[in-house]
């Protein structure tokens, strides 16, 4: 398996979408299939299309607020001792994570597709609410699938979402999390997407999915290299990326405009679960075996009779049995590394983030990144950069986090 | 057995001069020695074929009902070789043909040769597996050939016209055609005449492949079909057994009768 240089890695697939011949693909019903070509071709067509770009553009400039910072975090720097580290601070896009840019585009294809109803899937709650954020914006009626114990857990978003005029539905099967809303969502659009168009939340599912959400997420590294250039005047010759991942859309748009520089180290920080427990959304850390999940050829967390294992992770956003067919790819060429951090470990990341920043309070996914970089820092030397993807904020969790750290709120 | 067994149930129905009966319902709901108790009864009630769901609890083509009998199935613990065990012991008693209908991750769990060794020793006639579209599973309906076990292709409405032909072309001797965009047990959106219209097209192509169509008939529908080649019932069945494990009645003979009702609604 090879990483090519100088294509984009969503084009690194073959004819049957699949990533070095063997990641992503198009597992899905025949009812289906009609749909996705449609889409496909419409993609296609679009991201060719000037007066599309500069629509997307537009939007992620004035709506979404790209540029969003890249910073310096000077306290944590001098508290660990170390490598530089840095912050890409997507959190600050509108609706305080990177999912956005997903939203948007869909909602832009939506509407080019002459379709006026959008469903999507939600973990975290986030692709949820910029979905339901960008088709109110957008004139779309808007219907979301989230598990039943994510609505319960991530009850902030879920307002969000009836605020903006969406449709939230709870899905009751199975663990109740993102892997059931993610097939509640696509047995919704078996039934209807003669007239909806369906949005899925992450860089999974069948492959034109994969590409449109990566597509989308580009625009994080696609602002920062401007930002990495102005900050450094060349690309650090050691520098180190590090993005939690559960499907993995913002460490892929977080990685994008990167790939091709060997120098560049990408750092995935899957979710460990807490401490001892073996529930771990860990997949690429802990080699689990291949498998079909969503439409897409993956590492799965299953037993030995393909049916799919419950995970557990205090971060409702990387709670996620499968990972994008992309980072299964990018394990296997060994461009990027994968590792976890447990719960217990992303906690003590918020903490340390949020007491010496302050300006940064990220979300509980990309605590599990600075988890990450708070253990490898002190090693290395001060001329190694460390940048960390901020892609959520952390108002969403201060349930959760207030409740674990003993705070009544 | 082979293939050929599978085509006889179509062509004995034929000679009734109505469609052949199918009946899907989820292998070891809700657990075997039921499961085998609601298989025989089925054919004791004069089922053609028997669809045995392998169910798998990330599908994205169950609909309520169907997905309750896996739910149900599943945490009762069954595993692929229960179900492999239970067509075994009825095949022991039944010439009745089953097919399984599955996913593809199922498969790829149990190994792909293992599972065709282990339908060939359970007499399974052929397999539907949901999410392993044509032409991405040609490799495996060939190896299924090569063990007589017929590949069962799936067909909806919005096939356009060179794909069909081209998986009709690729296609064993038999296909199912999904009659309307939808996952299981939902209201007919279409009508019986637009489904036999489409029907008629895929016998146009080819005259000799027999042709199942399953979605959303129940025995209000299902005589609209009787000069089709089969149609299934599914989540109606699934529904009853839920019903009767509600209720504490026994699944296998409320089933039973249901099924000796769609096939008289069929044979009147």
């Amino acid at each position: 398996m090879k990483l090519e240089k100088g294509i984009p890695l969503i084009d690194q697939h073959d004819e049957n979408g699949y990533w070095g011949g063997k990641f992503g693909g198009n597992q899905i019903a025949e009812s289906l299939n009609y749909p996705i070509e449609e889409l496909t071709r419409e993609f296609e067509k679009l991201r060719n299309d000037e007066t599309f770009i500069s629509e997307r553009d537009y939007y992620f400039k004035n709506f979404v607020g790209a540029p969003t910072p890249f910073i310096k975090l000077e306290n944590l720097t001098k508290h660990l001792g170390g490598a530089q580290i840095y912050c890409k601070l997507v959190s600050k896009a509108t609706g305080g994570a990177h999912k956005a840019y997903n939203a948007v585009v869909h909602s832009l294809i939506c509407k080019r597709l002459g379709k006026t109803y959008i469903g999507g899937d939600t973990g975290a709650g986030y692709a949820g609410k910029m979905l339901s954020m960008a088709a109110a914006k957008f004139n779309l009626k808007c219907k979301i699938f989230m598990g039943a114990k994510d609505v319960e857990r991530q009850s902030i978003n879920v307002f969000s979402m009836r605020s903006y005029g969406a449709e939230v539905i709870p899905v009751n099967s199975g663990s109740q999390t993102l892997v059931d809303a993610v097939s509640e969502c696509m047995r919704w659009w078996t039934s209807e997407n003669e007239e909806a168009h369906m949005c899925v939340g992450s860089t999974v599912g069948p492959t034109i999915f994969v590409k449109i959400c990566a597509w989308s997420t580009a625009q994080i590294s696609r602002e920062m290299k401007k930002q990495v250039m102005d900050e450094f005047g060349e690309v650090p010759k050691d520098m180190k990326l590090i993005n939690c991942v559960g499907g993995g859309s913002s460490a892929a748009g977080f990685w994008n405009e990167w790939i091709d520089y060997d120098n560049i180290e990408l750092i995935g920080v899957e979710a460990g679960g807490p401490e001892g427990s073996s529930k771990h959304a860990a997949p690429l850390t802990n080699d689990s075996r291949i498998g079909v999940l969503h439409g897409a050829t993956q590492y799965v967390i299953q037993d030995d009779q393909g049916e799919i294992e419950e995970t557990e992770s205090i971060s409702a956003g990387l709670d996620y049995p499968g990972v994008s067919p992309l980072h299964c790819f990018l394990k296997e060429t060994g461009r990027a590394r994968y590792t976890s951090a447990s719960d217990e470990e992303a906690l003590e990341a918020f903490q340390l983030v949020s007491k010496n920043e302050g300006f940064v309070s990220p979300s509980l996914e990309p605590s599990h990144a600075f988890a990450e970089a708070i253990k490898i820092a002190p090693k290395l030397s001060k001329d190694t950069i460390i940048v960390v993807d901020s892609c959520g904020d952390s108002a969403k969790d201060s349930k959760i986090i207030a409740e674990r750290l003993g705070y009544k709120i | 057995m082979t293939s050929s067994t599978l085509i006889k149930s179509f062509e004995r129905a034929k000679e009734d001069n109505r469609a052949a009966l199918l009946t899907y319902t989820v292998g070891g709901d809700p657990d075997k020695k039921t499961s085998l108790n609601i298989f025989k009864s089925i054919a004791d009630s004069g089922v053609d074929i028997i669809e045995c769901g392998l169910g798998h609890g990330a599908n994205i083509g169950d609909g309520g009902a169907i997905q309750d009998s896996t739910y149900r199935a599943l945490s009762n613990g069954i595993k692929t070789n229960d179900i492999f065990e239970i067509i075994e012991e009825f095949k022991k008693d039944y010439e009745t043909d089953v097919i399984i209908m599955t996913y593809q991750n199922k498969i790829m769990a149990y190994g792909e040769d293992d599972f065709l060794k282990r339908c060939i020793s359970s007499k399974v006639s052929g397999i539907i597996c949901v999410d392993w579209p044509w032409p991405l599973n040609l490799d495996f309906a060939k190896k299924c050939k090569e063990n007589s076990i017929v590949f069962i292709q799936l067909l909806c409405p919005t096939t356009n016209e060179d794909r069909l032909k081209s998986i009709l072309n690729d296609a064993h001797e038999v296909v199912y055609y999904i009659s309307m965009l939808s996952t299981t047990g939902q209201k007919l959106k279409v009508s019986s005449d637009e489904i036999k219209k489409r029907f008629n097209l895929i016998k146009k192509i080819s005259p000799h492949k027999k042709c199942i169509i399953g979605f959303g008939i129940t025995a209000d529908t299902i005589n609209d079909f009787k000069d089709t080649d089969a149609c299934v019932v599914g989540s109606a069945l699934c529904r009853e057994i839920t019903r009767s494990i509600d209720e504490e009645l026994n699944p296998a003979t409320n089933v039973g009768n249901m099924v000796s009702d769609l096939k008289q609604k069929l044979s009147s």
